[in-house]
């Protein structure tokens, strides 16, 4: 080993100077690392903090349970129900291939399933869940569950998704939910941002989406920490979510049950209603759908068959179709003759079955003529001539001011979609929306609620409320909201002269229940029940000259399109009314044999409470109400058998 | 000084020795790696697996070896020091053809117990081997050109290899030290100048003719230097470090987030947690006051090393000191830099607190020859 060769005492001052002044070079660097950090870590530090919360936290909405829909009685119609699904998450499943064949031998599973399953795991980070399958039975889930240890990855967890008990019964009235589309995010103003969830569900049509505010709640949310690759490792805090509101309808269910099982087969409406609170009791519309299936995802070829259908289940044929309001219409062009002080009830008439007016030859609907028709006559035989005389001498703009005064051609506000205005027709909207002038062949085919009237059933409801109460009776759907009461608006008196009224009513009681009455054959001999009602046939076709010389075909033999649509409106009982019906049955031939029956049952359904006794029928017409009842049992029995398995399913 | 010697110009022999060792360095060394083990079971998640353990075994390692260097006389050290040089090199040509692969580069060679890294070997054996040249080399030659091409050389060839590894930061540090060196030793300033300048010449040069005429540089080449030198503009690769190890800092504030208690960390926002970015965690658990204590020990480690060279007369011990303190300077002030978003992400790793096995055990011996230094001086 050697020692060292130099002399220690060599200057060695160049180097200590050298080093010194490195010294101070290093000092500087560490300065600036110094001030950098206190940079960052004093002066920025909030801002930092900030960033680094936002890098962590997330926040997540937590979905509102959407408010319930009730009927008047409480019974539920819309309802959120347990959605069992079974989830996978990859990074706990190790042998995925494995695992998803150990549960496809537990339930079924599609082997599109298993790969649509597996492509969207491979899409999704490891620690994500993916749902393989979706309402699945409770056994099923037991069973998952049951085989969990077999099963790594595997959970059953339960959400709530809209259902429907009723089925297809409230189709048109709640109408159903759906998710978010593009569409409603541009037709929705607000910016919930419950709508950015993904598969959220609001709702599409009718009361669902009338209601769909009060429904559809407030979020919740919560925070989350997240780390880097966004996996969750806590919840913070969380805020939950404001449930919407429960609302309960004025609909009786099973009284709406009851009318659709009465209209079934026929492309028909009827609309039921209490004629002191317009509650709207029924909405009925034939045929109908089955909202569920929208909820579940309908199928094209499910959809297709309904929209093509020529009976049109979408449409609900008591609020959103309109229709010319034929002979029950009658009512509103005597009363504004008479409210005009032009005609008085004994005034007569005399009809030989048609009228000339302005060259044209109009026709009463009996070739004979009824010869002198009074306002009562009128009413009760529904002579045509009558009220051709009488709208010549009122004018159209009389007529068509007390149509809106009694409710026809105007827009009722209830929550439904689509809500149609009808029209009740005057030369000011001629003018304007035709540009022509009025004429008045014009008048006289709006006197007997043909040409260019045009009413909804719901609207023809409320005037025959109107007409039995005297008073501006407004339709209500919504009986409360949570629980809180819905305001009965309207009830006002229409200041109809009670003398003209009751001229009007005492026609009406006839039509029901005397021997010319054109509805006698549909009346009951309950005399608690006695009606107060009127037949309307309109005609969707013009009949020409042509073939009237020919003799004119009978509805039976013409194409069913082409048929005539069959009215009926009535309010019962007549000394103490309680409800007003209105039903129309599309094509349907004459508004006494085709509407008519169907008011009267559903009128006494609707006031016995159930299903009317044979007793409170004509011995004539006991047998045909027999059949048409039992039918209808076995179909409200198949229904609900079919709603049994719909809860299980 | 010691208090049981009163004759000068002696030097210390046997057992006597460890009393002539300077413990303060011991001491800030041990508390720097200390900091280091609480970082790496921090950013384990409260867990001694799988950093802090490993790390604290060869810090022991590291220690012994420390002390064992710390007892040869530093003569020794200087006579192997060409030996350890070209044992350094053969170790990088063995890298070159066997080595594994490692983070994309060739960087190890797995030894079994432990993976040697031996561009950390050559950042000391080069200071030892430059401190040995200028011992040799007599005073009034220093600054001749032809004995300045020489160590210019042995710069060159360690660092030619390492480059080929490809590992800049190294590269650049080896020549930092270097260059270093040569200014410890008294190359003339004339030189340093010169470098410097033409340096900053050639930069200005490629930079002011980008887009004209006489550009110097392909567009693509200044693409790349563009995002080497500013991160922020490739956000989802190294600009997506730097963000996230910015905020990890700023977030700790003035007295940090808690012992485990930083989310960045924690939750994997930083990259490299355990290793180049770990002065991060420290700055958001501990804050300002933790960040900066940090860089005051380092500031005391390094001028405790040139303390203890200022008061050798010995050349060799002199030099190699000021080299492995100037070293170890580089090796933080460079990491700090990086990780504050000061300079481009070169790899390096913060000493005696990163987690790697070379980098902890080479440091140590080097500072086991600065404690050789320091005991073997006449008193």
């Amino acid at each position: 080993m050697k020692k060292p060769r130099k002399d220690p005492s060599e200057n060695t001052g160049l180097t200590t100077r050298r080093a010194v002044i490195m010294g101070g070079a290093q000092l500087a660097v560490m300065g600036v690392l110094g001030l950098r950090m206190r940079e960052l870590q004093v002066k920025q530090a909030d801002q930092y903090r900030l960033l680094a919360e936002e890098n962590r936290i997330n926040i997540r909405l937590l979905p509102p349970a959407r408010g319930q829909i009730f009927d008047r009685t409480g019974f539920p119609i819309a309802v959120n129900e347990p959605n069992y699904r079974i989830t996978i998450v990859r990074e706990d499943a190790g042998d995925i291939d494995e695992v998803l064949y150990r549960l496809s031998r537990i339930v079924s599973l599609s082997p599109e399933k298993i790969d649509e399953t597996k492509a969207e795991l491979k899409r999704r980070s490891p620690f994500v869940p993916v749902t393989i399958l979706d309402r699945l039975s409770w056994d099923d889930v037991a069973e998952v569950s049951a085989n969990a240890p077999a099963l790594p990855g595997v959970t059953a967890d339960l959400g709530l998704s809209r259902a429907y008990p009723m089925g297809a019964d409230f189709a048109h009235v709640i109408g159903y939910v759906g998710p978010v589309s593009d569409f409603d995010l541009n037709r929705i103003e607000d910016p919930d941002p419950l709508l950015q969830i993904p598969r959220f569900q609001i709702g599409k049509t009718g009361v669902e989406l009338k209601e769909e505010r009060e429904l559809r709640g407030k979020a919740g949310t919560k925070r989350i920490e997240v780390n880097a690759v966004g996996r969750v490792i806590r919840e913070l805090d969380r805020e939950e979510a404001l449930a919407g509101q429960d609302i309960q309808l004025t609909i009786d269910t099973e009284l709406q049950n009851w009318v659709q099982a009465r209209l079934a087969g026929e492309a028909a409406s009827a609309v039921i209603m209490d004629v002191q609170t317009g509650d709207l009791l029924a909405i009925g519309s034939a045929p109908t759908f089955d909202p569920n299936l929208f909820v579940r995802g309908i199928s094209t070829t499910d959809y297709n068959a309904l929209l093509n259908d020529p009976y049109r289940p979408f449409r609900s044929k008591a609020v959103q179709d309109i229709y010319p309001p034929g002979s029950t219409f009658k009512m509103i062009t005597a009363l504004a003759a008479f409210e005009a002080g032009l005609v008085d009830a004994n005034e007569t008439v005399r009809c030989v079955g048609h009228k000339e007016v302005a060259d044209t030859r109009f026709h009463c609907w009996k070739r004979a003529g009824h010869g002198n028709v009074d306002l009562f006559k009128s009413i009760t035989e529904s002579c045509d001539v009558y009220y051709y005389d009488l709208a010549l001498r009122v004018g159209i703009d009389n007529i068509a001011e007390m149509a809106r005064k009694l409710g026809v051609g105007v827009r009722h506000d209830i929550p439904m979609s689509a809500v149609a205005s009808g029209l009740a027709p005057d030369k000011a909207w001629k003018r304007e929306v035709r540009d022509q002038d009025w004429r008045i062949g014009d008048t006289v085919n709006a006197s007997i609620g043909q040409g260019y009237v045009l009413s909804s059933p719901l609207q023809l409801a409320v005037m025959t409320a109107r007409l039995a109460t005297g008073k501006s009776v407004e339709p209500r759907l919504i009986k409360s909201r949570d629980g809180v009461e819905t305001d009965i608006s309207g009830g006002q008196d229409l200041g109809i002269t009670g003398s003209t009224l009751d001229t009007i009513r005492r026609s009406m009681y006839a039509v029901s229940n005397e021997r010319r009455g054109t509805g006698y054959r549909s009346r009951t001999v309950n005399a608690a029940f006695k009606m107060a009602g009127k037949t309307g046939t309109s005609q969707v076709r013009r009949i020409t000259a042509a073939e009237r010389a020919r003799g004119v075909t009978r509805n039976q033999d013409l194409p069913w399109e082409r048929r005539d649509h069959a009215l009926w409106v009535n309010y019962a009982p007549f000394d103490n009314p309680r409800i007003a019906v209105s039903v129309i049955v599309e094509h349907g031939g004459g508004g006494s044999t085709a509407a008519a029956p169907i008011g009267r049952d559903i009128t006494l359904r609707a006031l016995y409470g159930d299903t009317p006794p044979l007793s409170a029928y004509p011995n004539a017409a006991r047998a045909d109400v027999r059949n048409t009842f039992r039918q209808m049992e076995a179909l409200l029995r198949s229904l609900d058998s079919d709603r049994n398995q719909g809860t299980k399913a | 000084m010691s208090y049981l010697e009163y004759s000068v110009r002696q030097i210390p022999t046997g057992p006597r020795k460890l009393l002539y060792l300077n413990w303060p360095l011991v001491l800030m060394i041990t508390a720097v790696a200390s900091i280091g083990f609480l970082m790496l079971y921090s950013v384990a998640g409260g867990s001694w697996t799988p950093w802090a353990m490993a790390q604290v075994q060869r810090f022991a390692l590291g220690m012994t070896l420390m002390f064992i260097v710390a007892m040869v006389p530093i003569w020794f050290w200087r006579n192997t020091a060409g030996l350890a040089f070209v044992g350094t090199l053969v170790l990088l040509l063995i890298v070159e053809f066997l080595g594994d692969v490692g983070g994309g580069s060739q960087r190890w060679i797995d030894l079994g117990f432990m993976r040697l890294q031996p561009s950390e070997l050559a950042k000391i054996t080069l200071v030892m081997l430059l401190a040995a040249y200028y011992d040799w080399l007599p005073r009034e030659k220093t600054s001749r050109p032809f004995w300045i091409v020489v160590p210019l050389f042995f710069i060159m060839l360690p660092v030619f290899l390492v480059l080929r590894q490809p590992d800049l930061g190294t590269s650049l540090l080896l020549i930092m030290g270097g260059g270093m060196m040569m200014w410890f030793a008294g190359v003339h300033w004339g030189y340093f100048a010169a470098v410097i300048s033409s340096a900053v010449g050639v930069v200005f040069a490629v930079f002011q003719s980008r887009g004209t005429d006489w550009q110097l540089l392909k567009n693509y080449q200044y693409d790349r230097i563009d995002t080497f030198l500013d991160p922020s503009s490739n956000p989802l690769g190294t600009g997506y470090h730097i963000t996230q190890s910015k905020i990890a800092l700023g977030s700790g504030g003035w007295t940090g987030r808690g012992f485990m208690q930083g989310t960045q960390s924690r939750l994997n926002f930083l990259p490299e947690k355990h290793t180049d970015f770990i002065f991060t965690t420290l700055a958001e658990e501990f804050g300002f006051v933790g960040a900066f204590s940090l860089l005051l020990l380092y500031g005391l480690i390094v001028i405790f090393c040139v303390i203890s060279a200022a008061k050798t007369k010995d050349r060799f011990a002199q030099l190699v000191s000021l080299g492995i303190a100037g070293t170890f300077f580089l090796f933080f002030a460079v990491n700090m830099a990086m990780v504050m978003g000061l300079a481009p992400v070169v790899g390096v790793p913060l000493p005696l607190v990163s987690y790697g096995g070379s980098a902890m055990l080479v440091l140590l011996v080097a500072f086991g020859i600065v404690q050789s230094a320091h005991v073997h001086r006449a008193r």
